[in-house]
């Protein structure tokens, strides 16, 4: 299912180092808030492909994660004054608590009843940020303060951001294969896979997907603290069902069940979003011919078409 | 004739109540297209909003452009749309049939998206007028009731109760169910299952384009009018049980009053009801009020 299983350890290293230079000299090849942008929605379809790839129930809703996140970090930092990491953990933290309650109710439910589920909790969440006085309604909280990172880096500078930004998302991924290739990860395949069967041995299956739509929902609490301290304003999109779609589209467009498969999938939609930005209708008929075609002809995705090739390759035995 | 009833005017009541059960009208309408779909095809058609508002832009494309009338829209509409449906079924849709479903979701959101971003491509996302076909209404000494409104409320009841009589209760509906139970038996017995499946599909988006012309004197005819229904009618689904006919129906209209008079006593909870509905609901019975425990 991994990579890891079919690429050996020394290609593994190389990949890594090949892609830890890319992130260093990315900001100098692409306009730095555009690779920021890219990180973050990369960090949302990550920790949504965790829900969906790994567990096996495809969430409908995680924008209201990304979105609540990004408006308790904007809230905090403008009208409390907090520091970014306070006010990014905030976000974070509020994320997590929506999260263990909608999961509480959502996740008693599988299948296509649990992606319905999602999506209206997630309209619900809208309909509170649509009406509350504290999110400015259709204006958003605008002119979000950067601040100094632990009073030490400065992040109105573009190039710091950056690199916090990256550290910040290598380490959320770092975080998310702790979590597939821990014991707690494997029960998760298992539910996804044979969901009696995990029973039948004992697993409290319930726990299990509680826990991990938390901590799902915990990951695209960061992306969406992360995305205001970029773009330093919280607005609707953010808990909008599109945003929901989209992170489900860089899931399927790079692989949903591979590590990287969020990342590529983000670099083609953002791309998309970007080279398409002022022409909002051709975007959404673009985003959807590419749902469609995605599904009806490389459901495997980007990366795990790669995957698929690389170990057919593997089989064939050698001349 | 009181003049108030629990502090509020009898007029603004009554006047919500009937805004109420038009919405539940329509909320019934689509969440038994829904139903239908989900009961025979194991499919959630998200592409059920943007063929709403496809019959709609149908209705005002035939009258604009070929001077047909509201009473034939009523009738070709549906037609037009279930058949864009049932071309959709047989070229993309059954290739999915033997995946998991969300696979079949997200093809008919890719669906939803061509269609709502063609039609915002070219009509923008203001709105269109239709005319109201039947002007005029009841005054009675407690509030106007507009003919039109009180016909919607009529039609979609006479549609829904229809339906479920066909589904329920004749040959063909018996087959229908039986086709959902046991594909592999039917088959044996010589029925067309394949063919069953696609006029199904073609039936529950035949409804929402029905939705849709109903649909369209009253709001006005926007490509953006099935995105903003389609996720509330998820939520009344949700809550009536999934693929359960009668509790679509009960759940559509339930929740259409439900919501109109949350407007008259707590307006600001208006928008979100039929989710905090929702969120009891699964607290309390998880497969909705009608729902089996499949």
């Amino acid at each position: 299912m991994t990579h890891h299983a079919l690429i050996s350890s020394r290609q593994t290293v190389v990949l890594l180092a090949l892609g830890a230079c890319a992130l260093l000299a990315a900001p100098w090849l692409a306009y730095p808030a555009f690779m920021m942008k890219l990180l973050c929605f990369a960090l949302l379809a990550g920790s949504l492909n965790l829900m969906v790839g790994y567990v096996g129930l495809l969430s409908f809703g995680h924008a209201m994660f990304f979105g609540s996140a990004a408006y308790a970090t904007a809230h905090a930092m403008t009208t409390w004054n907090w520091g970014p990491a306070l006010g990014v953990g905030f976000g974070v933290a509020i994320a997590a608590l929506l999260g263990a309650s909608t999961g509480l109710l959502a996740i008693r439910r599988a299948g296509i009843a649990f992606s319905m589920i999602t999506l209206a909790c997630a309209q619900l969440v809208y309909f509170v940020a649509l009406r509350s006085p504290f999110t400015g309604g259709e204006d958003g909280i605008q002119n979000v303060p950067r601040g100094d990172l632990f009073g030490l880096l400065d992040l109105s500078d573009d190039m710091t951001l950056y690199y916090v930004i990256a550290t910040a998302v290598v380490a959320a991924f770092w975080f998310i294969w702790r979590i597939v290739h821990s014991p707690f990860g494997q029960v998760l395949v298992a539910i996804r896979d044979n969901e009696p069967r995990a029973i039948s041995l004992g697993y409290r299956v319930n726990r299990y997907k509680l826990l991990a739509f938390t901590l799902s929902a915990a990951l695209a609490g960061l992306a969406g603290g992360l995305k205001v301290l970029v773009f330093q304003i919280a607005t609707l999109t953010d808990v909008s069902w599109t945003t929901s779609g989209e992170a489900l589209l860089m899931g399927i467009v790079g692989g949903l069940q591979t590590m990287l498969g969020p990342v590529v999938g983000a670099i083609v939609v953002v791309t998309m979003q970007n080279s398409l930005s002022a022409f909002a209708e051709s975007l959404l008929i673009l985003q959807g011919v590419v749902f469609v075609l995605v599904v009806l002809l490389f459901r495997r995705g980007i990366v795990g078409e790669i995957n698929a090739l690389v170990a057919r390759r593997r089989q064939r035995p050698a001349p | 004739m009181p003049e108030t009833l629990f502090g509020v005017p009898f007029a603004a009541f009554v006047g919500q109540l009937l805004v109420g059960l038009i919405n539940g009208g329509f909320y019934a309408l689509m969440s038994l297209g829904l139903a239908i779909i989900f009961g025979m095809l194991h499919v959630v058609n998200f592409a059920h909003g943007a063929q709403y508002m496809l019959g709609a832009f149908v209705a005002w494309g035939l009258l604009e452009y070929a001077g047909i009338n509201y009473w034939w829209s009523l009738l070709l509409a549906p037609l037009i749309v279930g058949a864009v449906g049932i071309f959709l079924e047989r070229t993309m849709l059954r290739r999915l049939y033997h995946l998991d479903h969300v696979y079949a979701l997200l093809l008919t959101y890719g669906f939803a998206l061509i269609l709502e971003g063609s039609f915002r491509f070219k009509f923008g996302a203001t709105g269109q007028p239709y005319a109201n076909p039947i002007s005029g209404g009841l005054d009675t000494d407690f509030a106007f009731l507009p003919w039109y409104r009180l016909w919607v409320i009529a039609a979609s009841l006479t549609v829904c109760l229809l339906t479920w009589f066909t589904i329920e209760r004749t040959k063909l509906g018996s087959y229908l169910r039986a086709a959902t139970e046991n594909p592999q038996l039917v088959r044996t017995f010589g029925i067309n299952v394949p063919r069953m499946l696609m006029l199904t599909y073609g039936l529950g988006v035949g409804l929402a384009g029905f939705s849709g012309v109903m649909a369209a004197p009253i709001y006005q005819v926007s490509p953006l009018m099935g995105s903003n229904l389609i996720i509330v009618v998820f939520a009344v689904v949700v809550i009536g049980g999934m693929g359960s006919i009668v509790g679509s129906i009960v759940a559509g209209f339930g929740l259409g009053v439900i919501e109109g008079l949350t407007k008259v006593f707590f307006p600001e909870f208006a928008g979100i009801v039929v989710f905090l509905a929702m969120l009891i609901t699964l607290a309390v019975r998880p497969n909705g009020l009608f729902g089996s425990t499949a």
